[in-house]
């Protein structure tokens, strides 16, 4: 069956036979070319460029990348500007910043400068989590070569321009992520977020001065816009939801991986069903996780009402199921969800949800920072009370339980991750009831099958 | 009182050099360098002793409480030693759903890796091989992901553990 091409502008030269990381290979492709155009254009006309893009940020949050930008007033401020690449990856599901670290690192160096400019910063990090550490030696070598030839350094290809930019490796912790505990975690701290406001970054962050946190994605984003104009830019994807997406998906099909397309230009049944070769084994989709781990799951067999063009301009909301739902920002949003970071985990007809919720949960609890009651406290009664109920030993009341529990602490913590952490349960107790219910009044299993696997249950 | 530089054989020069080298690049705050000397020093004693804490807070010019409360938060910064080899497989969902739970079984068996000496940790007798569970390695289209020290693997099979410790043995 034919299937929709991908439309890739990120990942452009990523994969391509022959294309390496070294800067040569970079510039035989037209590398730093951008850069070039950028350093004689005014900062704020970059900062209004990517404002009239329409860009949002890939993160996770979405929010527009201009707006966040134009938060810094550069006549009255007088502090320094730092700007800081998030390459944390840690959202289970997610593996789209690896690919541009690992396979065109140049790329994400040339958007910072870009940025870095734009915001008038002239230090800046890319905090890499721990685990890259190929990736972290890859950049610094990329970092090198660019400050070899002047794209970094002092007064960048004589423009009076001054900019360095360093390598920041994480230790394993995925609350590193979260832009305030990376900020903390960069001042040699514990990655404890701070509260937000007044700890917002743009306003105060690295060493209290406005701090400009952008995602890998989001900042190779920036030097396609600056390429080919913010207007341009926004023609891509739809409205509100423009530019390309890379969308990362695992689980249960055949054919996983990275497939990057315009927002909104896929739905959710052509990417698992032609693009990703349907479901493996010939099973049926269950569940969708749409947008990395803390994404509220979508059930298959279920309805959503979406917002839908009409073909006079106005919208009105239609029922559609899991695989119409187009994939970009909004709609995915009004299906209750959010397509977070662009990580999909797809779950066939085999697999038991108390078990991957619980997986779930065992996540969120060994990753709570501990600083906020609810969270700390919470994350880890989630995934006991999930323990006992796999091993056999759950009680009728423990779904409504779960359900208390999530719904004490989304909204009264420090930072989104007790966000993070209830989302699944409220979604995975909501959408599959009648699994919680069968596993409490299941006979315990026997001994040898108690490991917390998440067992195929055919 | 800290006499650490002394104390350790194999402070050469060399290593000083690149602590420096990494302290030069946060010219606003000396303390932002902590995790990055926690990693240097990991990398050349394979993991973070008491003098590497004081010897770390005295380069800085920190309490060494301020060194210890970042080392202990982290989950990669080791405060003892542990495998020669360490596996580090990723147990998070899309591992799971690949198989990485009877995976972990496999290489913990094949390494004789029965001692647990942590919570998922695992220690071989002779000390030669530690296994453990780690979270999401962001390779999940990969799966099941692990990690030998610094090095990773992906769609990892039990062929491929059985030719991955024959290496290893012969080394
Ligand atoms: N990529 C990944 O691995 C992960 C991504 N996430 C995503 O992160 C999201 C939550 O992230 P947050 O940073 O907590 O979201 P947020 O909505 O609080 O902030 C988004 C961005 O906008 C900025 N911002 C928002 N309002 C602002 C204001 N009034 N003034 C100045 N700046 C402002 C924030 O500083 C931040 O950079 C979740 O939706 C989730 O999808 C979560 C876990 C991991
Ligand atoms: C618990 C938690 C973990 C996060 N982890 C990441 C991450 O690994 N990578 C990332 O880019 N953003 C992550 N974020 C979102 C960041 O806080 C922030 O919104 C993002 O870096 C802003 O960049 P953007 O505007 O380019 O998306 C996380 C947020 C939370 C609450
Ligand atoms: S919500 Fe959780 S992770 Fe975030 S600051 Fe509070 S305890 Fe830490
Ligand atoms: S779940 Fe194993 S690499 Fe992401």
């Amino acid at each position: 069956m034919p299937f929709k091409p991908e439309y890739r502008l990120i990942l452009k030269y990523v994969d391509s036979p022959g294309y390496t990381v070294d800067i040569d290979c970079y510039l035989r492709h037209g590398g730093y070319q951008v850069l070039k155009k950028a350093l004689s254009l005014d900062p704020s006309f970059i900062v209004q460029e990517v404002k009239k893009s329409g860009l949002r940020g890939r993160g996770g949050a979405g929010f527009p990348t201009g707006v966040k930008w134009g938060f810094i007033n550069h006549e009255k401020n007088t502090k320094p500007v730092y700007l800081l690449c998030n390459a944390d990856e840690s959202e289970p599901g997610t593996f789209k910043d690896r690919q541009i670290i690992y396979k065109d690192p140049h790329q994400l160096i040339e958007g910072m400068i870009i940025s870095a400019y734009a915001n008038r910063a002239h230090l800046g990090y890319i905090y890499i989590r721990g685990e890259f550490a190929k990736g972290a030696e890859i950049l610094e070598k990329a970092l090198s070569e660019a400050r070899e030839r002047n794209f970094l350094g002092k007064n960048i290809l004589g423009s009076g321009y001054d900019l360095e930019i360093y390598v920041f490796r994480g230790a394993g912790a995925y609350i590193c992520g979260e832009e305030t505990g990376l900020i903390e975690s960069l001042e040699g701290k514990r990655a404890y977020p701070r509260i937000k406001p007044p700890y917002f970054p743009a306003v105060l962050g690295l060493y209290m001065c406005p701090t400009i946190v952008n995602n890998v994605e989001t900042l190779c984003h920036v030097k396609h816009i600056v390429d080919m104009g913010g207007e341009a830019f926004a023609q891509i994807g739809t409205p509100n939801n423009t530019g390309t997406r890379i969308w990362c998906v695992s689980g249960d099909v055949n054919k996983p991986g990275y497939y990057e397309y315009p927002c909104g230009a896929i739905t959710f049944g052509e990417l698992l069903y032609d693009v990703c070769g349907g479901i493996r084994n010939g099973n049926k989709l269950k569940a969708v996780i749409p947008g990395g781990s803390s994404a509220k799951v979508l059930r298959a067999d279920k309805k959503y009402k979406i917002p839908k063009k009409k073909s006079d301009g106005t919208t009105e909301m239609v029922e559609v199921g899991l695989e119409d739902i187009p994939l970009d920002f909004d709609t995915v949003a009004a299906t209750g969800s959010m397509s977070g970071s662009g990580g999909i985990i797809v779950m066939d007809d085999t697999r038991d949800m108390v078990e991957c919720l619980r997986n779930i949960a065992e996540f969120y609890a060994h990753e709570s920072c501990g600083q906020c009651t609810p969270c700390r406290e919470g994350s880890l009664w989630m995934k006991k009370i999930l323990d006992r109920i796999c091993r056999g030993k759950g009680r009728k009341e423990d779904s409504q339980l779960l359900l208390d529990i999530a719904n004490h602490i989304a909204g009264r913590t420090i930072c989104a991750f007790g966000e993070a952490c209830s989302w699944p349960v409220q979604s995975f107790v909501e959408m599959f009831e009648e699994e919680f219910t069968a596993k409490v009044k299941e006979e315990p299993p026997p001994m040898e099958i108690l490991e917390p696997a998440v067992r195929t249950v055919s | 009182m800290n006499t650490a530089e002394t104390v350790l054989p194999h402070l050469d020069q060399g290593f000083i050099d690149e602590a420096e080298k990494i302290i030069s690049q946060y010219p606003v705050s000396k303390r932002s360098a902590s995790l990055p000397l926690l990693h240097l020093w990991q990398k050349h004693f394979g993991y973070v002793s008491r003098e590497g804490v004081e010897w770390i807070a005295q380069k800085l010019e920190l309490e060494p409480i301020a060194v210890e409360e970042i080392a202990t938060f982290y989950p990669m910064i080791r405060l003892r030693p542990l495998g020669k080899y360490q596996f580090k497989v990723c147990r998070t969902l899309s591992c799971a759903l690949a198989g990485s739970y009877q995976l972990f079984d496999y290489i913990k068996q094949n390494c004789n890796a029965l001692q647990e000496v942590g919570h998922h940790v695992y220690l071989s007798e002779d000390g030669q091989f530690s296994v453990e569970f780690v979270e999401c390695l962001a390779a999940c289209g990969n799966a099941p992901v692990m990690m030998i020290n610094e090095e990773e693997w992906m769609d990892v099979t039990k062929e491929k553990i059985q030719e991955i410790l024959a290496q290893l043995r012969k080394k």
